[in-house]
């Protein structure tokens, strides 16, 4: 597709050999007061490689984003990013798309797509020329100055999914990040996404509702259960990503996997 | 051409025209109310022959402003100043206090106890002592001002600062924001809105702070002017003191509104955003 790079600028650790981003998670239990959101989960997503999660609502996806991004240390296990083990450690390294878009009310949806960039310091118009021909990629072109208030959901999706890719980090954690698009967009942004992590791959967790999308745009997939969210399914996907979305969607294999995924969700 | 002109004239007038509805809509009853309640007023005072100095009619207060405008014109100037100065000073104080208080736990449990404990001490009493402890100059009056206004627009800080969503804070920090920066680009803007509330709470005061800081010691000024015009009976210039000292708070009031607008017009559309 686009030869166009996503990144604007290299990866903070280019130089120095590409360090590891595989991601560990051990036995992470997390425990909100009575409420056993996750139990038991153990998973390793190999540097690189993109894993989908899936499983019904209120299963702790959400949370155990918040777990590996190190904004919520689980109540038992342990999480690693690389040889980044302290929340503190992991959260310089995650770039997470949270379920709700976030965007602040008080900015125009370009300087809210800023937000990392002015959080290190560069100034506000040097960010806001990087950011800008993003806007033009993700169908966002003149409405750069228009507030969150004017925005439709999924205008203000995109605007969250560009602040979460501006953050430029290795590990990306998306939360339902194309749940409020309409088809057309949404098959538009996934293969925009598929495409750019190819062309730079990052290590990343994608939480959907969407069988097919998580087949689609992931090497792995994982189901969990109801809650406690355990793991009770695993998937390996990695369809091609030079053929057509068409032709994949509709193969034996594609239906086959599609068919596993939905029987464990069933259960 | 001529019909560009006259659409966009037809136009124009058209959105004026709304904009005066709108307007009539929203100022209409308190207008209304000012206007019936003054007629009452005029028409009860000459029915029963009310003398002068006992409560005079709105005419005789509106010919006594006309009448003094000179002097009322001078003392006005003074009491405006120090309004505004002692607003200043309260605003300023209001914010670095609740400012510092939001971001010191310690400094808050040791310090909000006691501040809202103050508020019990009514400052009418203190107005005297602040005289002997800081002289007999603009000091107090302004002190008093400052101690009127200033509660609300600290108590509305820290609350402001406070109350913001966790939720931006935590996307905040996976963006690499230091504490600094989750303040300047989330605490804060999100307080505004309430600081906004205290401070045009804090406006209203502003005036009637004035008045008992020049009771309490002073050579000129509105409320020096009434105290004056009572031991004279002069009850229609104690009114006409009144009337204006209203319309300074009114303004006041009016003007922080105003700022409010222009500063965060986010903040009015944010309930049609929810959904
Ligand atoms: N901060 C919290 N305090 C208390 N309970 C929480 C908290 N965060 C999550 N939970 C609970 O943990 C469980 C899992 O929540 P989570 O948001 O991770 O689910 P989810 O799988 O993302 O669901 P959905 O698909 O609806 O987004 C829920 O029962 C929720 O009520
Ligand atoms: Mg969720």
């Amino acid at each position: 597709m686009a030869a166009e790079r996503p990144w604007t600028a290299p990866p903070v650790n280019a130089g120095s050999g590409v360090t590891d981003s595989s991601i560990t998670i051990e036995g992470v239990r997390q425990v909100f007061g009575d409420t056993v959101a996750l139990d038991g989960i153990d998973l390793h997503i190999r540097m690189h490689t993109r894993l989908g999660i899936v499983g019904p609502s209120g299963c702790g996806k959400s949370t155990l984003l918040s777990n590996i991004a190190g904004l919520v240390e689980p109540s038992a296990g342990s999480v690693a990013i690389g040889r980044a083990t302290t929340a503190k450690e992991r959260l310089a390294r995650c770039a997470l798309m949270p379920q709700k878009d976030l965007l602040l009310p008080w900015r125009s949806a370009l300087d809210n797509a800023c937000l990392a960039l002015e959080n290190r310091g560069v100034h506000r118009r040097a960010a806001r020329e990087r950011a800008r021909p993003l806007f033009e990629r993700f169908g966002l072109a003149e409405f750069e100055e228009h507030m969150p208030a004017q925005l439709s959901g999924g205008m203000r999706q995109r605007v969250a999914f560009l602040r979460t890719l501006m953050a430029e980090k290795d590990v990306f954690l998306l939360d339902e990040p194309f749940a409020a698009l309409d088809s057309i967009t949404r098959a538009s942004m996934q293969e925009w996404l598929l495409g750019a992590l190819t062309q730079e791959p990052k290590t990343a967790l994608l939480v959907t509702h969407d069988v097919d999308e998580a087949l689609l745009l992931t090497h792995h997939v994982v189901v969990f259960s109801a809650r406690p969210g355990r793991i009770v399914h695993k998937l390996d996907t990695d369809f091609p990503t030079n053929v057509p979305r068409r032709e994949i969607v509709t193969s034996p294999e594609f239906a086959h996997l599609k068919e596993q995924a939905l029987e464990a969700l069933e259960v | 051409m001529t019909l560009d002109t006259t659409t966009a004239s037809a136009v124009a007038a058209a959105s004026t025209e709304s904009r005066w509805r709108r307007h009539a809509w929203q100022y209409g009853p308190a207008v209304t109310i000012v206007v019936v309640a003054l007629g009452l007023w005029e028409l009860l005072i000459r029915v029963l022959d009310v003398p002068r100095f006992l409560w005079p009619a709105p005419s005789l207060i509106v010919a006594t402003l006309r009448d003094d405008a000179g002097p009322l014109a001078g003392h006005s100037w003074t009491t405006l100043r120090e309004v505004l100065l002692g607003f200043l000073i309260a605003l300023t104080a209001g914010l670095v206090i609740g400012v510092l208080l939001h971001l010191s736990e310690t400094l808050r449990r040791g310090v909000l106890p006691i501040l809202i404990a103050s508020q019990s001490v009514p400052t009418v009493v203190l107005a005297p002592v602040l005289v002997l402890v800081m002289g007999f100059n603009i000091g107090p009056i302004l002190a008093v001002i400052a101690l009127f206004c200033f509660f609300p627009i600290a108590v509305n800080t820290i609350d402001g600062l406070s109350s913001v969503d966790r939720e931006y804070v935590r996307m905040m920090q996976t963006l690499d924001a230091s504490r600094r920066s989750i303040f300047r680009r989330v605490e804060f803007p999100s307080a505004l809105p309430f600081i906004f509330t205290g401070t045009r709470i804090g406006a209203t005061y502003a005036a009637i702070g004035a008045v008992f800081g020049e009771w309490a010691g002073s050579d000129g000024g509105l409320g020096w002017l009434m105290i004056q015009a009572k031991g004279r009976l002069d009850t229609p210039l104690v009114f006409a003191a009144v009337a204006i000292i209203t319309s300074m708070a009114v303004s006041l009031f009016l003007l922080v509104a105003l700022v409010e607008r222009l500063t965060i017009p986010w903040a009015r559309s944010r309930g049609g955003r929810m959904k």
